[in-house]
């Protein structure tokens, strides 16, 4: 793994995760939920995290947010954040977060208010007054209609979009160094999705934010993320600049991913099987089951990443090969 | 909130209204003729016949239910048919000692049944969870008759800390009827002396009446964090960096009572049917005992105006479980619109 590292080593990072590993006990046995996942981040970079559901990558966001679930455990890795292992000491209010879904993520019975301004209570300096002036500047900042009196409505009073405006501001309202957003967009119709992709964009770049963005849908992907990470069964399969991994994708799990997405498909066809378990990982490349240019050594070696070119790596030693056109579509 | 209020009482009117036909055709049904109670094994059948006509028994069904309407519309629950008290007298010295001591229960259940519930969800599968899972069995799983003699035995044979039977000692009088609620009127009175007795009898009733309903409640609860911890929003509030307690506490224990207070309606009838095995070895002089000697007497006035009686608190207090239902969750009252 250690060569996963060497990309940039001495370049300035907001985010380094380090050959993180969490797994949770469970009846079924220990789930190996990540496996040595490392990338790094710099400071107002954007990176995206894809993968199939089941990947991995809301463990991931969970560790970084320090709110892994009950019993999970960290046996390896470390996650630097500007520099401090957060796994270790959290850091609380430089990091917001941004939920996956806005009619879920908000308490029914609370006011907007009352659980908005939870995070500045814990995290922020000043008054309360104080936080509600400035978070209901963040309201205008997202454009949510009637910003003054919306601390005071209850969730249900606004739309979907409207909520997940509430949860970026929300997400900004500490001036974090770094916004963690897990597919913020997924639960909203297409319309929205554009609107509040375009408005997140605009207010992390203009606050020179740094962006993790969790998602499944490459068009949002290559709209939002600089560089893109590629999850699969709880190891980064391809990790490069969003445009050459999109334009020239090399894992045999991201070509095959790529082809299954509508937009580029001639034929939709999906990947053959299913995501592994995480308690019943298979040995090797974690891929090789469903592989189509799977060889022997694959169910044997754990695949190195190689580095492709600058900041580029895939965890192949195959990725040069071509792939049956069948598997293509 | 007033127009949600209003609406839950219109709601209730005609439940009220089907309370008092269909009380009114149970008591017609039952085997017992009262004309023929009232009058005696000695009785002749010119005098029973006589007695009917009196109390209106001869008439057609639709009419005695007609006025059986009336009368109760214009508060006239008319006299008991032995003892020719008005039954409305009757039932207003009784229905404050019922209430008493079924708040009281109600309270306790309350206090005790929510935070065991959350601190049992809180420890779920953990020790904590186990023994309150274990005490809930036993409480709804224990006869209140028998809890009743053991508490008297203990606290009252025993340890002599506490009054065996009824509502005040008799040396002390009663307190001036405001309420007829003796913890209520006693304190109206600034008689702390009195308040303090009061206190003291009804606490092994109390206790012995809250027992299922604090297991049903510390159950609900239990139930309704563990389900509330599951969502999304308190994943984000976790990420918030809500406390620990706070998130308990607050955040999720709200939610989680939405359940409990509709319980609390439902547990409300439980409780009233309880009172009555509770009332009676206790001695406490509440509707219980008078329903049950009405039933033994084949009373139908003083069942009936019981059965309505029982049937308008249980109303009002279902339209207050409503009101703190909307009090707790916001899109109730909304939903109503």
């Amino acid at each position: 793994m250690s060569d996963m590292l060497a990309s940039a080593p001495e370049a300035p990072s907001l985010m380094t995760v380090r050959d993180l590993a969490v797994h949770i006990p469970t009846d079924a046995g220990v789930a190996r939920i990540l496996d040595g996942v490392s990338f790094t981040l710099p400071p107002g970079g954007s990176l995206g995290i894809v993968g199939e559901s089941g990947c991995g990558k809301s463990t991931l966001l969970r560790a970084i947010l320090g709110i892994l679930p009950k019993g999970a455990r960290v046996p390896q890795g470390q996650v630097l954040f500007q520099g401090q292992d957060i796994l270790k000491t959290p850091v609380r209010g430089r990091i917001g977060f941004i939920p996956q879904d806005p009619y879920l993520s908000l308490n029914p019975v609370f006011r907007a208010g009352d659980q908005l301004l939870e995070g500045m209570r814990n995290h922020a300096p000043g008054t309360r007054d104080d936080h509600r002036k400035k978070l209901i500047n963040l309201f205008h900042a997202v454009q949510l209609p009637e910003p003054q009196n919306a601390l005071d409505k209850y969730p249900h009073q606004f739309s979907g979009g409207q909520r997940q405006r509430l949860l970026i501001a929300a997400a900004l309202a500490c001036d974090p160094d770094l916004v963690v957003a897990d597919e913020p967009t997924t639960a909203l119709d297409v319309t929205t999705q554009r609107e509040i992709l375009a408005l997140l964009r605009s207010l992390i770049s203009e606050r020179n934010m740094g962006l993790l963005f969790v998602t499944h849908d490459f068009g949002v992907l290559s709209s939002v993320c600089e560089d893109v990470a590629v999850l699969y069964a709880g190891r980064v399969a391809e990790y490069g600049p969003t445009g050459n991994v999109l334009a020239d994708p090399r894992h045999p799990y991201t070509r095959m991913l790529l082809a299954c997405h509508p937009d580029r498909a001639t034929d939709l066809i999906g990947i053959p099987g299913t995501v592994p378990a995480a308690t019943a990982q298979p040995p090797g490349c974690r891929f090789h089951p469903r592989c189509p240019i799977s060889r022997p050594n694959c169910a044997v070696a754990v695949p190195e990443a190689v580095r492709i070119f600058d900041g580029s790596r895939v965890a192949c030693p195959y990725h040069a090969d071509p792939l049956p056109e069948v598997a293509l579509g | 909130m007033a127009r949600y209020i209003l609406k839950r009482v219109l709601l209730a009117l005609p439940a009220l209204l089907g309370l008092v036909l269909l009380t009114f055709v149970l008591t017609r049904v039952i085997p017992a003729d009262p004309a023929a109670m009232l009058a005696g094994d000695a009785a002749t059948p010119a005098q029973i016949a006589d007695i009917r006509t009196r109390y209106g028994l001869d008439q057609p069904l639709w009419r005695q239910a007609v006025t059986h309407v009336r009368q109760v519309m214009t508060g006239d629950l008319g006299s008991s048919i032995f003892t020719g008290r008005p039954v409305a007298e009757e039932i207003g010295f009784r229905l404050p000692a019922t209430l008493e001591l079924t708040f009281a229960a109600l309270f306790l259940s309350v206090l005790f049944g929510v935070p065991l519930g959350l601190l049992a969800a809180l420890d779920h599968n953990g020790p904590v969870d186990q023994v309150v899972r274990l005490l809930s069995v036993g409480g709804l799983a224990i006869a209140g008759f028998w809890l009743a003699i053991m508490l008297q035995l203990v606290f009252s044979m025993e340890l002599d800390l506490l009054p065996l039977r009824g509502r005040l000692d008799v040396a002390l009088g009663t307190p001036p009827t405001v309420t007829g609620l003796y913890l209520l009127d006693s304190l109206l009175a600034g008689r702390l002396d009195m308040f303090g007795n009061a206190l003291k009898h009804l606490v092994l009733p109390a206790v012995t009446l809250c027992l299922p309903g604090l297991a049903s409640i510390a159950r609900f609860t239990r139930s309704g964090v563990l389900e509330t911890l599951q969502k999304d929003f308190v994943l984000y509030a976790r990420a918030a960096g809500y406390s620990p307690f706070r998130l308990a506490a607050i955040y999720v224990l709200r939610n989680a009572v939405t359940v409990t207070v509709t319980q609390v309606g439902l547990l409300f009838g439980a409780l009233i049917s309880g009172a009555v095995a509770v009332e009676a070895i206790f001695d406490w002089p509440g509707l219980g005992t008078y329903a049950v000697q009405a039933i033994l007497a084949a009373d139908y006035k003083a069942l009936l105006a019981v059965t309505l009686v029982v049937g308008v608190v249980y109303a009002v207090v279902n339209v207050l479980v409503d009101v703190a239902q909307a009090l707790v969750d916001p899109r109730v009252a909304e939903q109503l619109k």
